[in-house]
């Protein structure tokens, strides 16, 4: 049998033919299987990317045209639907989750790869425990936040509760993504700044800590993302009011429970594209924002 | 300067344990909220009564069965596992076998946004698009298990793809090359020798698929339309655990908030045998 095939590294994509398509098409000819799993891998990857293509077009295309200037006025009222207290209720939110769970993260993460054992018992349980956080879904987040923070701590119905029932939903993701990055950074910088005389607390503020901080950071940018998209955790934490804050102990609504609020009504439907266009771009900058950054690691 | 090494110490240490203690808080305050409910009603009865008929007007004659939630839960996420794991599966092979790699620079950064995407805005796009397209096609008003279904399915589809995409990238290069060699074609290599080793991966996979249908809440309260009764037919409405929470603690008091609080509980449980499933498997994968 004549061979057709001549394949090169890597196996990325098609290998190079000797005559090109059309021995392609002769050898699928000869075998089905391998011609119908082809095109029906092709076919759903295709189809995937046809879901998210028409969700996206359908959001801005008809969110975008609604963005009027009300929209964005101070105060909301049932007239104009304003989406700003919303958005700065989400910038509150966002920052004092991430007050909270940036440093618990970023330090358990340092623990993990800097102090501890590698099979220590205490890491081992950490690892499950975060395995388990991430897996917990928010709505149970929400019935938490419900019992521990506002009644048991007296927080009420809160800006405060709520972030720090989202802080505790994204602390595995940063835990993880920040143990990732320093783990990538190579022992011999330890070691180097070790043999310089440095100490161990030294050595990780300086040393260790600068080089991993562009992974730390897309770890950060993924949960700014999580928390803005963030609903079922939050109606019974912060609350649904759709006003501007007064304080930390005041109920306000993010952007996502407002988009919730509004499409549960049915009334706004323009408005409620609007918002959802906002909440989307929001989220793929994030998205996009993470992936930039990380790349920029790799390519270092 | 030695003190201030070992206090430092500590606090990384100390913050390494907050996760224990979340999950330490979370067990403690669910099942101490959740379950002294069961001693007021029977947990067989709970768990198996069909009729959800909560005590709002405080007349004290509540009936707590949630077995209609239980059921519209697996049955969407079924579903949702019906649409999503082959298209999810088949191209998380796709990306990682048959991708030209320019176009793979495009696709994972897509794929990885479809994940991110708020569960809310799906639910919106399920309740402008999705419904009106059920209900023309299939009739029913729409709102429907057929609808949670779908929704779910395009929302889990992402995190499948991922996954299912590392999983067959982990396989060694070896297995490929070897039944090449043996004059198998390329897809046939790819499903026939590559796919069965990274079988437990992919089946990892679709554990978290589950875990995340299960789990879902906003998108499946938007479109499923929430009728507290035992599943009628693909296109009638259905509750399911996380949207009796959702539709009810609002205005909830006493029992029927601790009946919710119980429904909180039940699934906590299906999540962490899911989670232990998906950590055994994820363990067998490595070696």
């Amino acid at each position: 049998m004549k061979q057709t095939v001549s394949v090169s590294k890597p196996l990325h994509g098609l290998p190079r033919l000797r005559n090109g398509a059309r021995a392609y098409l002769k050898r699928w000819k000869r075998h089905p299987f391998s011609a119908l799993m082809r095109l029906l891998s092709t076919l759903c990857m295709a189809v995937t990317l046809l879901m998210l293509m028409s969700i996206i077009w359908d959001i801005l295309s008809k969110g975008i045209p609604n963005l009027k200037p009300s929209l964005f006025s101070l105060t909301y009222t049932t007239e104009n639907q304003s989406l700003l207290p919303a958005l700065i209720n989400t910038f509150a939110i966002t920052l004092l989750s991430l007050l909270v769970a940036v440093p618990l993260g970023v330090g358990g993460a340092v623990y993990l790869s800097e102090y501890a054992h590698r099979e220590s018992v205490l890491v081992k349980s950490v690892r499950i425990t975060a395995v388990t956080l991430a897996g917990i879904p928010s709505i149970l987040y929400g019935l938490f936040g419900m019992m521990f923070f506002v009644i048991t701590l007296k927080m009420g119905l809160s800006l405060l509760s709520g972030a720090l029932t989202l802080s505790l939903m994204v602390l595995p993701l940063i835990l993880r993504t920040t143990e990732e990055a320093l783990l990538s950074v190579p022992d011999g910088y330890r070691e180097g700044s070790y043999g310089l005389g440095a100490g161990k607390l030294r050595t990780v503020w300086r040393i260790v800590l600068p080089p991993a901080s562009p992974g730390i950071l897309a770890g950060i940018v993924l949960a700014i993302g999580r928390i803005v998209g963030e609903t079922a955790a939050l109606l019974f934490t912060a609350g649904t009011v759709a006003q501007l804050p007064q304080g930390l102990l005041s109920s306000g609504r993010t952007l996502s429970v407002h988009m919730y609020v509004l499409s549960g009504e049915g009334l706004h439907i323009g408005e409620a594209y609007a918002t959802a266009a906002v909440l989307l771009v929001f989220v793929t900058l994030m998205n996009g924002l993470s992936g930039l950054i990380s790349r920029k690691i790799v390519k270092e | 300067m030695k003190f201030k090494e070992s206090a430092m110490r500590w606090v990384f240490a100390a913050s390494a344990c907050m996760c224990i203690i979340a999950v330490a808080l979370i067990c403690i305050f669910l099942f101490a909220n959740g379950l002294p409910f069961f001693q007021k009603v029977n947990v067989f009865s709970f768990l198996s009564g069909t009729k959800w008929a909560p005590d709002v007007n405080d007349t004290g004659n509540g009936v707590y069965g949630i077995l209609p939630m239980i059921v519209g839960s697996l049955y969407v996420t079924a579903g949702a596992l019906l649409i999503g794991a082959p298209i999810g599966i088949l191209g998380g092979v796709y990306l990682a076998r048959f991708c030209p790699k320019r176009l793979l620079k495009v696709l994972l950064p897509l794929v990885s946004l479809m994940a991110g995407i708020p569960s809310v805005v799906y639910g919106f796009f399920g309740i402008t698009n999705l419904v009106p397209i059920v209900r023309e096609i299939f009739g029913g008003n729409g709102f429907s298990i057929l609808t949670a279904c779908i929704l779910l399915g395009v929302m889990i589809l992402p995190t499948i793809l991922q996954l299912t995409y590392s999983a067959v990238l982990a396989v060694p290069e070896s297995y490929f090359e070897g039944s090449l060699a043996l004059g198998a074609t390329e897809e046939r290599s790819v499903f026939r020798a590559v796919l069965p080793a990274a079988k437990s991966g992919i089946l990892a996979a679709v554990v978290l698929g589950i875990g995340r249908a299960i789990g879902e809440t906003m998108a499946v309260v938007m479109v499923a339309g929430n009728q507290a009764r035992m599943p009628k037919g693909l296109l009638k409405g259905i509750r399911t655990l996380t949207s009796n929470i959702v539709t009810e603690m609002g205005y909830a008091a006493d029992l029927h908030r601790e009946a919710l609080i119980a429904t909180g509980v039940v699934l906590f449980v299906f999540i962490l045998l899911i989670n232990l499933l998906f950590s055994v498997l994820k363990r067998r994968e490595v070696k």
